[in-house]
Formats: structure tokens, sequence, C-alpha cells
């Protein structure tokens, strides 16, 4: 009876988070498609009423998103290779527990951190300090699963090639490395979802812009920012916006989250 | 190895610099800048109390909401359901955490706040407004904006979080456990109970990492709590949280001493997240040695 009963509210509880997940892209959606059109993808903003788009947000978004990747990804994927290889002693655990709660520190210090890093010294705000904020959230998650997919590739495989005389690099970077690849690659594919739907570690480092701009060192626009600035400004028109880039950056992360799972399970 | 450094490198290289950026305050205020209750920038008054105050307190709304049900589900997910119904409502529970914070707000911002100004905060008037003590905390100026709805949005985005590592920590509990409790004449629910007792330290550790995250959690809070620097009883009144007055202040404070003040927030509530992460990781470490959890924490 008791357990009847508690297996009716614990599938309650399943139904709820459900259900939430549902309304909220349903919202999305809904909202969002009314308000998307080419003219709204690749214009610039312009003033409330005169129409105008997130063009420049998202040319900002991905080249910030570049950036950063181009700088966390090898650093990030070092350092797991480095954990998982040779970090068995006092300075490997050290970074493996400063990773972990790296991972959990609030993205908008990380904002405060390159804000006094890079931006104070440089006297304006810009499209490097902001990949570069987005770089320092990607690398501790890349290192964490980096090193648990080297863990997951079977030890025989290891000996084998070290019983055939290969020399230690050898077998980490002809062996290893390849069989851990898809899985490193998977988690690289949700650490860049991650960053791409940062808002708060960009507000005061990337700033925002009002036009195209395709130079690191000036101020630049972001999708994030921007639904940021729509959803809080007073106009109806501005909320509209809001919802269609939105439903665009949702659509992505969402694209990315389910062909990672996709290929998750196929590999296995 | 220099990678791995690195991030030695940025932890150390946030500490350093956020203390040194925040010196004028610190040597300035000292201990009274986290016991001030005043926050008037303009005439260089500044005291934390308020942020401290409504970080804290949004927090735990989230946390109560958010604790029973990602307790429910991950039990859903681990004792109950058939594995083949279990593995979509995972998956769809990750990708709630997928969602970015900002869209969280915005949603909270249109549909959330005005479903509890018309609904859920006149539910809740209506029936607890009129006991003593507690019914303050739900009277006063309805607007769907704050602490209440930050807190509610809060439990949200917690929920996924807590969710994944308690249910991982269920996993790693032997099943040959189950099976002697069961053996033993247990029903289902009391083995689910023994099942939770012994994963208790790990389940604590679930809920501080949690707690974490809620702490730190910046855009949808900020874009519902109404950003007003304010101690009050009522939790529909609006509130600020540490995170929040960051995000709303930082690109405009341009005087020396602001800019001070905003950096030593930001050192408190990266030492105080610092310390909770610490701690959530020891204790799910303590159950989980090794694999399961440590992809969350």
């Amino acid at each position: 009876m008791l357990s009847a009963l508690m297996t009716g509210l614990t599938s309650a509880c399943a139904v709820f988070a459900i259900a939430i997940l549902v309304l909220i892209l349903t919202y999305i959606a809904v909202r969002g498609f009314s308000a998307i059109n080419l003219e709204f993808l690749i214009d610039t903003p312009k003033p409330v009423g005169e129409g105008g788009g997130i063009g420049n947000a998202i040319l900002g978004s991905v080249l910030m998103t570049v950036l950063a990747t181009g700088i966390g990804l090898p650093i990030g994927i070092g350092g797991g290779v480095y954990l998982a290889e040779m970090g068995s002693n006092w300075f490997g655990s050290i970074v493996r527990f400063l990773a972990d709660t790296l991972i959990g520190v609030p993205s908008i210090i990380v904002g405060i951190f390159i804000y006094t890093l890079i931006v104070l010294p440089m006297g304006r705000q810009s499209g490097l300090a902001g990949a570069l904020s987005l770089a320092i959230i990607m690398i501790p998650i890349v290192a964490r699963t980096t090193e648990e997919m080297i863990k997951l590739v079977p030890k025989s495989m290891r000996e084998g090639a070290l019983a055939l005389g290969a020399p230690e690099w050898r077998v980490t970077w002809n062996i290893v490395m390849p069989a851990a690849a898809s899985g490193i690659a998977t988690g690289a594919m949700l650490a860049i979802a991650r960053i791409s739907g940062e808002t708060a570690p960009l507000l005061f480092t990337a700033l925002n812009s009002r036009f195209y701009n395709y130079f690191y060192d000036q101020p630049m626009a972001s999708l994030t920012v921007q639904i940021y600035n729509y959803a809080t400004g007073p106009f109806d028109v501005e909320h509209q916006m809001a919802w269609a880039a939105t439903l665009i950056l949702v659509g992505l992360i969402l694209a990315i989250n389910v062909a990672v799972r996709y290929l998750a399970r196929r590999r296995y | 190895m220099i990678s791995a450094a690195s991030i030695i490198f940025i932890v150390v290289g946030m500490i350093v610099m956020m203390v040194s950026n925040s010196m004028p305050t610190i040597s300035r205020f000292g201990l009274a800048f986290l016991t001030g209750s005043e926050w008037k920038p303009a005439d260089g008054v500044f005291g934390a109390l308020p942020f401290i105050y409504g970080t804290i307190v949004s927090s735990l709304i989230a946390l109560i909401i958010s604790v029973p049900i990602s307790l429910g589900i991950a039990i859903f997910l681990t004792e109950q359901a058939p594995k083949k119904i279990a593995a979509p409502i995972s998956f769809m529970v990750e990708l709630l955490a997928a969602i970015p914070s900002v869209v969280y707000g915005l949603w909270g911002i249109f549909v959330l706040a005005p479903f509890i100004r018309d609904h859920l905060g006149v539910f809740l008037e209506t029936y607890l407004g009129w006991i003593p003590v507690v019914g303050q905390l739900f009277q006063g100026r309805l607007t769907g904006i704050g602490m209440l709805t930050g807190g509610i949005i809060l439990a949200l985005m917690t929920t996924p979080i807590i969710t994944s590592v308690v249910r991982d920590i269920l996993e790693v509990v032997p099943n040959t456990q189950r099976e002697a409790a069961l053996a033993l004449g247990a029903t289902k629910w009391e083995t689910t109970m023994i099942v939770l007792g012994n994963a208790a330290s790990g389940i604590a550790g679930a809920v501080v990492l949690g707690l974490g995250r809620a702490l730190g959690e910046t855009m949808a809070v900020t874009m519902v709590i109404g950003n007003s620097p304010q101690i009050s009883a009522s939790l529909f009144e609006p509130a600020y949280t540490i995170a929040s007055v960051l995000a709303a202040n930082f690109a405009e404070a341009t005087d020396e001493l602001y800019l001070s003040a905003l950096i030593e927030m930001g050192l408190v509530l990266f030492l105080v997240t610092f310390v909770v992460n610490a701690f959530a990781k020891l204790l799910i470490m303590s159950v989980a040695s090794g694999k399961a959890g440590a992809k969350n924490v």
C-alpha cells in the first residue's frame, strides 16, 4: 500500500520535471517562431519599432565560441591526458580537486577575473576578453571528461603496446588517444554547448555592440547578452525578439545534446 | 603537465586578482562591509548584508522545493521505473540542465512571474497569509517579481543537477543490499528506505552541490528577483543576490570604490561557493569513490 503510494509520488515528481521541460520548450517554440524571419537573422539591432535583427549577435557568439574552443580545448585535453596518464600523485590530486571545484564556481566570477586581468589593463571591453572567460569555463570541464574517457580505455591495449616496445608517449598518442577520441569529442561538444549558452561572464567582458564586428579587440555582441537585454527591455517588440533569439540558441544547444546522445548510443 | 598546471594558475590568479582589486573596500570598511545593511553607491556607502540575505534566502527556497522533487525523480529512475522508461526520462532531466540560465530568466519573466502574481501568490496569501509569524512571508505587494519567483526559478534549475548526482549515487549502491532487504520480507518501499539510508552522505553531498549552484546562479535570478537591496520579511517583495548585483551593475561601476565593493562581493561569493563545492565533493566521494558522481561535481 505504502509502496504503491510512494511510487505514485515519485513518478509524479518525474512527470513534473518533464512537464516543466515541455512547458519551457513549447513557449520558446510558439513565441519564437512567430517572430522569426530572414531579416531578423541577418540584420543588426535598430531602434525600437524599426525592426532590426540579431545577425551581429550570432556572428559575435560564433567568433567568441570558436576562439574560446581554440584556446580551451587543447589546454583542457592536455590537462586531462596528464591527469589520466601521470596524475596519480599529489600534484594530480590537487589539480583534479581544483578542476572539480572550478566547475562549480559561478561563471560570473570568471567574468570578474577576466575583467581585472584583461579589461582593466586594456581599458575597454573586447571579444578577446569574452572568449577568454569562456575558455576558462571550458578548461576544467574538458579536462575532467577527457580524463574519464582515457581511463575507460582497457588496460590490456596499453600493456600490449608497451610489451611490443613502444615508448610511453607513443602508447598515449597512437593507442590510447585514438581509442578515447570519440568520447573526448563528445565531451568537447557538450562543453561547447555549455559555453555557447553562457551569459554572465560576457556581460562586462565582451559587453555588447550594435554593429557587425570582426575584430577581437573591440566590444562584441553575443546572442545570450542580446537575449538578456531584449528580455529586460520595456517594449513588447523587444520581448518578441528575445523569444526569437532564444529559439535559435536553445535549438542549437538541444541539437548538440541530442546529436551527442545519438552518437554515444551508436558507439556502444 | 603545463595544461594541468594552468588549472592551478587560474584558481590562484582568481584569488590574487580579486583580493588585490578589492583592497580599497577591504581596507576601508573591513568586516563592516559584510554586516552593513545600507547600499548607496552614490554616497559611497557599501554594506553587503541585503545581498547576502537575498542569496541565502533564495537558495533556501530553491532547496526546500527542489530536494524532495529531485529525490523523488532519482528514486523513481533507479528503484522503481523499468529501464525502458527510465532512460528517456533521465535524458529529459539532463536536457533541463542544458538549457541556458538566460533562457530560464526569459521564461521566468514572461511565464512564471505572471503565474505567481495571478495564481500561486494569491493562493499562498489566502491560505497561508493569516498564520501568525509565518504568514508574514506571504503578505505584501504581489508583482510576480521578487524573492519567491527567484527561489522557484532556482528550484527548477537545481533539480536536474541534484537528480543526476543522486541517481548516480543510488546506482552504485550494491544490488545485494536490495536483495537482502527483500529476502528478509521488507516491502519495496522499506527496501528503498534502506538504500537511501546507506547512501545518505552522498545524497547530502548532492544537496550541498545544488546549494553551491543556487548560491552562484546569476542570470535567471537577476531577471526575476526584482533587484532591490532590501531585507524584507515578505517573499513577494523584490530582493537582490550577490551574483545578480554583479550582473546588473558591474558594467556601469566606473568609480574605483564602487568597483572594488563589487569585486569584494565577487570574492565572497567565490570563496563561499568554493568551500561549498569542496565540501560536496568530499561527501559524494565518501559514498561513490571514483567514477559515479564525479562527472557532475
